[in-house]
């Protein structure tokens, strides 16, 4: 087990009256890249800005390397911050807003250019380093403000959505470079977004945030296969929520009545109650269609509504007879073979093992 | 586009009209410094520079220049300190009667200048600190302060909040901050100012006028001569004022373009 390097012990934080961070209890271990993920004005920010110092907390203590940071300024603590807007200063050329962090540390003019060489060539741009930041692409520009972070060599590296701003396909191509170099260099990376794709395909580990408070902590696979509850369940997104009353509990399995239909579900270490209200989710991807109608086990029956497409995958919009929404996920050439038209009816069916109990209901 | 082409047209005229307009005076005042004649009349006389040698052989005169310099010199760099302090303060923080602090800091040039004059006179006066150069110094850097604060202003509007934050991420303290963030941003705006600022005091009249005492600016003196009879003298200082202001005037406008074509690019 990898010691904690950042503790949040039980911070708050209140701009007034307003709470933008309800409670925050959780560590970030050394080394690991962990993405705190959830939908604008949920404190992810504000959380990023509080270990920066950039904000203090309100209540409780925010711990680095076992000290408490609470009354430290800014520019004494080294947890440099990549910046949504990248803030490069505008009136220096590449190569000294990298060397802008070695100034004000105080380190003499040589080292200062042989480092941010070092690190303009690391990420490839060294050939800009005279060029005024205006001259520079919003790729290169990004690359530059990395390298003003990085040179500075921290423990914890903060990124607060990095890259918003740029293309798609750059955006694939630097969540390259930044998962690259964080396995390089061994530092904690802690990455602030809104955007699923990018906490998933990075990090080691995501903090699901709403309102102030988390939602779930866990790898991008517990969260995507095994939401803790509703809130976490609807913000991933592509996956099909039933609620309803327990009807049944026996052994691993339970019986839980919704007004779909009757479904069995793994209890999963959830402690059922029978005639107690319970959800359940199942991934979009795990859903089964049929034009027959399934054998037992767990099925809908549902009118097409529409279909989307994201590259090869589509995902089915269907409702069944009680006007609930059901989500599948299903390759296009597998798709295919159904010939299906939007007013069509079709069987939904799925694995018990498939389905999530949700913690609350 | 027809249309438009004729539209265009108009507009030249009226702006040529307007330019003429404005400055006929100064060029015909300019055209009758070197006049050899006594009297403002056409035809004129022969060219000459006699009005020049004698505005540079009467000390009186080189004592005014002297005074106009370093009142314009002094009012710019204190007005600039006080406008960029200014400015500085409205874009860090916030506080309660901002408002009313903005628009009492933008209230002396609403104030006529006659009536800014008298005031700046009694109270100087009450103070014991009238009639000296300084007087003069005083005055100008309340009355271009806010031309200065609101040409920084202006500039820092235009600066990411997060520049400053990120400063101090990277380890720079306030005053680091200070030195290598906010005043390189403002760099231009700065010198903007100082040249506006320097230009308005140094063709400035009537609070010199009422404050100066014995230590009269150019534009003093001009107005003594005029006062006891006619004198072409005039004609020549005049244009070695405007084209003074006119410079500087000019310079403050270059750091302010350059610094638009900078904003646009980045």
């Amino acid at each position: 087990m990898t010691k904690p390097l950042v503790v949040f012990d039980k911070v708050q934080k209140h701009f007034g009256n307003f709470v933008a961070v309800k409670e925050l209890d959780f560590e970030i271990r050394e080394g690991e890249f962990l993405a705190i993920m959830g939908p604008s004005g949920c404190g992810k920010t504000t959380t990023l800005r509080m270990l920066a110092g950039l904000e203090a907390p309100s209540i409780g203590e925010i711990r680095l390397n076992g000290q408490v940071m609470n009354d430290v300024a800014p520019h004494e603590r080294d947890t440099p911050l990549v910046w949504q807007s990248l803030a490069l200063f505008p009136f220096l050329t590449a190569r000294e807003n990298v060397e802008f962090g070695l100034k004000m540390r105080g380190v003499d003019k040589a080292e200062r250019k042989e480092r941010a060489f070092k690190w303009l060539d690391k990420m490839g741009i060294l050939e800009f380093e005279n060029r005024h930041i205006s001259t520079l692409s919003g790729g290169q520009k990004q690359r530059v403000a990395l390298a003003r972070s990085l040179v500075m060599e921290p423990q914890i590296l903060l990124l607060d959505e990095p890259l918003s701003a740029l293309d798609a396909h750059l955006v694939i191509r630097m969540q390259a470079v930044l998962t690259d170099l964080q396995r390089e260099l061994g530092i904690t990376f802690v990455y602030v977004t809104h955007s699923q794709s990018e906490a998933f395909a990075m990090a080691d580990r995501v903090i699901i945030m709403g309102k102030g408070e988390i939602g779930q902590i866990g790898t991008p696979k517990e969260i995507y296969r095994a939401p803790a509850n509703q809130f976490v369940a609807e913000f991933v997104g592509r996956n099909n929520i039933l609620a309803g009353k327990v009807k049944s509990v026996d052994g691993g399995t339970a019986r839980i009545t919704t007004p779909s239909g009757e479904f069995t579900v793994p209890t999963n270490e959830v402690n059922l109650v029978e005639d107690h209200n319970a959800s359940f989710v199942i991934s979009a991807d795990l859903v089964h269609i049929a034009t027959e109608e399934p054998d037992g086990g767990n099925k809908a029956y549902c009118k097409l509504i529409s279909e989307e497409f994201v590259g090869s995958m589509v995902t089915l919009f269907l409702e069944d007879a009680q006007g609930h929404e059901f989500k599948v996920q299903m390759q296009e050439r597998e798709l295919s073979k159904f010939d299906l038209h939007s007013g069509d009816e079709i069987w939904l069916s799925w694995d018990t093992q498939s389905a999530h109990v949700l913690n609350e209901s | 586009m027809k249309q438009s082409r004729s539209l265009n047209f108009i507009l030249g005229i009226y702006v040529v009209l307007i330019f003429a307009f404005v400055f006929a005076p100064i060029i015909f005042s300019m055209i009758f410094s070197f006049n050899s004649q006594r009297f403002p009349t056409i035809p004129l006389g022969e060219f000459s520079t006699e009005w020049y040698a004698k505005v540079l052989a009467d000390p009186d005169i080189w004592k005014a220049a002297r005074n106009s310099l370093i009142v314009s010199c002094s009012t710019a760099v204190i007005a600039t300190f006080l406008g960029f302090c200014t400015a500085y303060s409205d874009f860090r923080y916030n506080f309660r009667f901002k408002g009313p602090y903005l628009a009492l800091i933008l209230l002396p040039p609403t104030i006529p200048l006659i009536i800014m004059a008298l005031a700046m006179l009694a109270w100087l006066s009450k103070i014991g600190m009238s009639g000296q150069l300084y007087s003069i110094i005083i005055a100008h850097s309340v009355l271009t302060a806010p031309f200065a604060m609101a040409v920084i202003r202006l500039r820092l509007n235009q600066m990411d909040p997060d520049l400053e934050s990120a400063a101090w991420n990277l380890g720079g303290s306030e005053w680091q901050t200070m030195r290598h963030v906010i005043i390189p941003f403002c760099k231009p705006a700065i010198f903007s100012s100082l040249f506006l600022t320097a230009a308005v005091s140094f063709d400035e009249f009537a609070v010199s006028w009422f404050v100066s005492g014995l230590n009269s600016t150019l534009p003093v003196v001009v107005l003594e001569i005029v006062q006891g009879n006619i004198d072409p003298q005039v004609n020549a200082i005049g244009t070695f004022v405007f084209l003074t202001s006119m410079t500087l005037v000019v310079l403050a406008q270059l750091f302010f373009a350059s610094r638009q074509i900078k904003g646009i690019q980045s």
